[in-house]
């Protein structure tokens, strides 16, 4: 379903569109790093340089996949069928960068040339489908693969829960924008649950097809696979009833771990921008849930929250006057807390995963450093 | 690129509108639709004078009514939306055809309808009178991202050849007796999307291979020099501007 023109009102598409443009911006070269990757990890390893002259065959490709998959037709019941949306099917496939920068050309030739999905509402919609959706996606199915047991069935499993997940969540996403830049004041709360309920019951469907669809790839090529690049085994022979390592194994281990600061300064920006900027625009107007408390008086009953004369209280710094800067710089202040403090979970977390996975990688070195580098 | 085969918005044609290069009719599209946009929608006046805008270019263009109008189809779901909102919306009420109404719901609807469908009609008759590889040569012209560009023509291009292949997986699943009848047959089908992302991916290895071997080094040479008159641009901005003053006395009154 794509966002028409007039639907959030202008403020809101000007700052989805600037969002938009970053990740377009960001994943084209990422994208030449994934798609110089899978060069590396293919068959025609080799035959290929730095990825620039690859990135625009392989990913435009994706995208006409993307665009023919969107017309394959999953009946469901009595008649009525639905399609697959394809962005977490297109992180998993072809990795976060790619899957962003297909979904999105897809969305603009869907914009310009078949008029499905306004102009100006451009990039609400790559933000909602091509961003959220992707990203959700990932996050969700990286984040199984590394708790679950590595195993095939592991990636059929992540990748069911990560679009099964990824497409409510581009729903509430909507639903947030539509809070902040709708043009007709609907009960948010409402139309939250709503959105909510019916993606999850799409989610489902799309889960579903996205796992099979996965699962039929990992069968015959699991290489082109992005997300089980680290499924692949060290070939093995068998010599005298014993399994040993193959002399030349192929770099079969998945790409070396790259970091993820790329992905935090674009997230904090983002983020930034929306509570700095976009906010204002916001706080004009109560916000939804609070407008229906207001209405049926259910905030009567409601107490001054303990930290009512904090620094920050109701979205605001205080001792500042404007309130434009004010509601920015509670939101600018607000983010960074919560960035810090995610990112200092993220970091305990990390240091536990490495201090394990060193020691699998120190015992694995050490069975293979007999056999020569390849 | 994909100029042999017609996309079924296009509408062969020699008309002036035909004429104008692509990337003054993106420019004009866009300001029109941000015009559009930024109407209060209170001026209900002027979006029927924009309508009337919209139906002088479409007769320029020679694009018959019906066909325009089929085309705008796209839109239903968000009609759907639209007239679903003066009964969840909040407000006072009022009442038609003995029906309680929210009048800020109904602005919201009429909002929408009015907007996206002008929107939309500005855009099918963009796409009417523009060939494909001529609007994206456009947004290159504009500074879109020549990799972006590149990454979009490759999808018009093989746009048809992967789904003539999902065709003839179609033809070939049915005459071997297979029918989708319910969530039973998801995994033959999510087999052939499989199937099909397998050959789409091999396809394109093997087109950056064919390219490189012609000696591609990852940008396109841009063939089409032609550079857009001030008569080109004059006559295209001709629509924005007339629906700016449409806009401008919208927003005073």
């Amino acid at each position: 379903m794509h966002v028409p023109d007039g639907f959030l009102d202008a403020p809101t598409s000007v700052a989805t569109g600037v969002i938009a443009a970053g990740a377009v911006a960001l994943s084209l070269r990422g994208a030449r790093r994934e798609l110089a990757g899978s060069a590396a990890a293919g068959p025609t390893a080799g035959a290929a340089g730095p990825g620039a002259e690859r990135t625009a065959p392989l990913a435009g490709l994706t995208a006409a996949f993307i665009f023919a998959v969107q017309m394959l037709n999953f009946p469901v019941a009595a008649g009525t069928s639905g399609h697959l949306l394809g962005g977490a099917l297109a992180a998993i496939l072809v990795g976060p960068f790619t899957g962003v920068l297909c979904v999105s050309v897809v969305l603009l030739l869907q914009a310009i040339m078949f008029a499905d999905g306004g102009l100006t509402a451009l990039g609400t919609n790559i933000t909602c489908m091509a961003l959220v959706t992707v990203v959700v996606a990932h996050l969700v199915f990286r984040t199984l693969l590394r708790v679950l047991p590595a195993g095939r069935s592991t990636v059929t499993a992540s990748a069911f829960v990560a679009a099964l997940i990824s497409v409510p969540a581009s729903a509430l996403f909507f639903t947030l924008l539509y809070a902040v830049g709708g043009t007709t004041d609907v009960p948010i709360g409402s139309v939250a649950a709503a959105m909510g309920g019916v993606h999850i019951l799409i989610g489902i469907g799309e889960g579903v097809i996205t796992a099979l669809t996965v699962g039929a790839v990992i069968a015959v090529r699991p290489d082109l696979v992005h997300g089980a690049r680290g499924l692949a085994r060290p070939l093995k022979l068998k010599v005298g009833g014993e399994l040993v390592d193959a002399p030349a194994a192929p770099a079969a281990a998945g790409p070396a771990p790259r970091s993820s600061r790329a992905v935090w300064f674009a997230g904090l920006a983002a983020s930034l921008v929306l509570a700095g900027f976009v906010s204002f625009y916001a706080s004009a107007s109560p916000d939804g849930l609070e407008k229906v408390a207001v209405d049926h008086g259910i905030d009567r009953g409601a107490e001054e929250h303990a930290v009512a004369d904090g620094p920050l209280a109701d979205y605001g710094v205080s001792g500042v006057d404007d309130e434009r800067l004010s509601v920015g710089l509670a939101g600018v202040i607000g983010v960074g807390v919560t960035a810090a403090v995610g990112t200092g979970v993220f970091l305990v977390v990390r240091r536990r995963e490495s201090a394990r996975s060193a020691q699998d990688e120190a015992a694995a070195r050490e069975s293979t450093a007999g056999h020569g580098k390849s | 690129m994909g100029s042999g085969h017609a996309h079924r918005l296009h509408l062969h044609g020699h008309s002036p509108v035909h004429r104008l290069p692509a990337h003054t009719k993106l420019v004009a599209v866009l300001a029109f639709v941000v015009v559009v946009v930024s109407t209060p929608r209170e001026a209900v006046w002027a979006f029927a004078g924009y309508a009337l805008l919209l139906a002088a270019v479409a007769r320029a263009a020679r694009v018959p009514a019906g066909f325009a109008l089929r085309r705008m189809a796209v839109e239903v779901p968000f009609v759907a939306f639209a007239l679903l909102l003066p009964f969840v919306a909040q407000g006072g009420r009022t009442e038609v055809l003995g029906m309680q109404l929210s009048v800020s719901g109904l602005w919201g609807a009429w909002n929408i309808l009015a907007k996206g469908t002008l929107g939309v009609g500005a855009s099918v008759l963009l796409a009417a009178t523009t060939e494909l590889r001529d609007l994206l040569l456009g947004l290159q012209r504009l500074r879109m991202p020549p990799m972006l560009v590149q990454i979009a023509s490759f999808m018009l291009r093989y746009g048809d050849v992967i789904a003539d292949e999902l065709a003839r997986m179609r033809i070939a699943r049915e005459s071997r007796g297979f029918r989708a009848r319910g969530p039973r047959a998801w995994g033959v089908l999510a087999r052939t999307a499989g199937a099909l992302f397998i050959r789409t991916y091999e396809r394109g290895e093997r087109v950056h291979l064919a390219m490189v071997s012609r000696g591609y080094t990852g940008a396109m040479p841009v063939l089409d020099g032609r550079a857009a008159t001030r008569a080109q641009w004059s006559a295209a901005l001709a629509l924005p501007v007339t629906a700016l003053a449409v806009c401008l006395p919208a927003w005073t009154l």
